[in-house]
């Protein structure tokens, strides 16, 4: 599904990812770990095609709407509610029933009765659970997830757990985290970046 | 028909969001209304209506940059823009929906600032009300496209008016010449070409605004 060779990426004089060449068959679970600054970001935004390689190439083998992406701001509008928010990407996914998918991930990640909170509103980790919905609202084929347990707390770092638990092996996960440990049981796929 | 329902889809959002926060159309009236008071008394006595028409447009011009200013700021904050990147929607629509959007709040202004400017100044006939709308059209395509370039900048409010200015200065010409001039049509017509070769150049320019 993902493909990189010599896949590098520089913000002018500066080298944000050492060349790296990569392979990701369909259904995996990648784990990208590294110290800060090593490209763990540049490579996931790389992957979601929201930054372009330097030098080399990639492919990614899914159309943009089967992707979903998870960053480290919550790509939503603060002003919207949670369900608002959700509900204006699940239009332009064009979700089936969007509806009832917008109100089981609510319930799945604790945010039902915080629905019609203005993002702005929301803790951090409240935030985190919401992009974490966004992310997953089309049931994506590739997910991206960078740092995905920040600032969750207990509760919901164990929903994060279990959701990426089912999606293992029916779908392609690329995750970055700190804590690999986290994610250790369902890795199929290491990847350490210098 | 997917295109135009992402566009309505995104122009009811801003629409949405600025009925909640009010943080642009209140502003941009007070801006206006006070800017055509300062012109009142700034204008000597007996100067020519050709004169207060000018003026009408430095206000309309300066007020929409005002609100050009802000238009990507709910995007700008939460990186809401890369969300809408990633959707699988034409990115061209994020423009249109951004554009017409800032059409309503635009037509919004004029609903204030015609009427005022009749007050204080002199009547308003249609070509001017016909050149108003039609330099909104062009004011929402470049500045919309113009503003999403600046956004991405540190400089933003520097860079904005710096490009938007001198690309503003036909529209001005063109509304100001359909209100005074005996032949109204040609500058009507010089304003909807106008329009039209940049909502062209916009639309096929704004993928590249927001890709890296």
């Amino acid at each position: 599904m993902i493909s990189a060779r010599a896949l590098e990426k520089r913000y002018g004089r500066k080298r944000a990812l050492r060349p790296l060449d990569l392979d990701v068959a369909s259904g995996s679970f990648l784990v990208v770990t590294g110290a800060n600054g090593s490209g763990k970001t540049t490579l996931l935004r790389l992957l979601a095609g929201l930054a372009a390689p330097s030098r080399g190439t990639l492919e990614v083998a899914v159309d943009r709407g089967r992707l979903g992406y998870l960053g480290h701001e919550a790509l939503v509008y603060r002003e919207l509610t949670a369900l608002e928010n959700l509900d204006l990407y699940g239009r332009l996914y064009r979700v089936p029933e969007r509806r009832e998918r917008i109100g089981m991930l609510l319930e799945r990640f604790g945010l039902w009765e915080a629905r019609g909170e203005r993002a702005s509103a929301l803790s951090r980790g409240m935030l985190q659970r919401l992009a974490l919905c966004r992310a997953l609202l089309h049931d994506p084929d590739l997910l991206v997830l960078d740092e995905p347990f920040t600032a969750l707390d207990v509760q919901g770092a164990a929903l994060l757990d279990h959701q990426l638990a089912e999606l293992r092996g029916t779908r392609t996960v690329v995750v970055s985290t700190h804590e690999p440990e986290r994610v250790q049981r369902l890795a199929s796929a290491r990847l350490a970046l210098t | 028909m997917t295109f135009l329902a992402d566009v309505a889809t995104l122009a009811r959002k801003d629409l949405r969001l600025e009925l909640r926060a009010r943080d642009t159309l209140p502003a941009m009236l007070l801006f206006v209304v006070s800017t055509l008071v300062v012109f009142r008394f700034a204008l000597p006595e007996g100067a020519d209506d050709v004169a207060a028409q000018g003026l009408l447009w430095v206000a309309l011009v300066f007020t929409a940059l005002l609100g050009l200013a802000r238009a990507w700021a709910p995007e700008r904050e939460g990186g809401a823009l890369e969300g809408l990147v990633l959707a699988p929607t034409d990115r061209s629509a994020i423009w249109l929906g951004k554009s017409a959007a800032v059409f309503i709040f635009l037509c919004a202004l004029d609903a204030v600032a015609l009427p005022a400017f009749a007050l204080f100044f002199a009547p308003v006939n249609l070509s001017t009300v016909a050149g108003v709308l039609l330099a909104n059209l062009g004011i929402c395509a470049i500045g919309t496209l113009l503003a999403a370039m600046a956004a991405a900048s540190r400089t933003r409010e520097l860079i904005l008016p710096l490009l938007f200015l001198p690309l503003a200065i036909p529209l001005v010409v063109g509304g100001v010449g359909a209100g005074v001039s005996a032949e109204p049509a040609r500058f009507l017509a010089f304003l909807g070409l106008y329009d039209g070769v940049f909502a062209i150049l916009c639309w096929a320019s704004f993928e590249y605004v927001v890709s890296e």
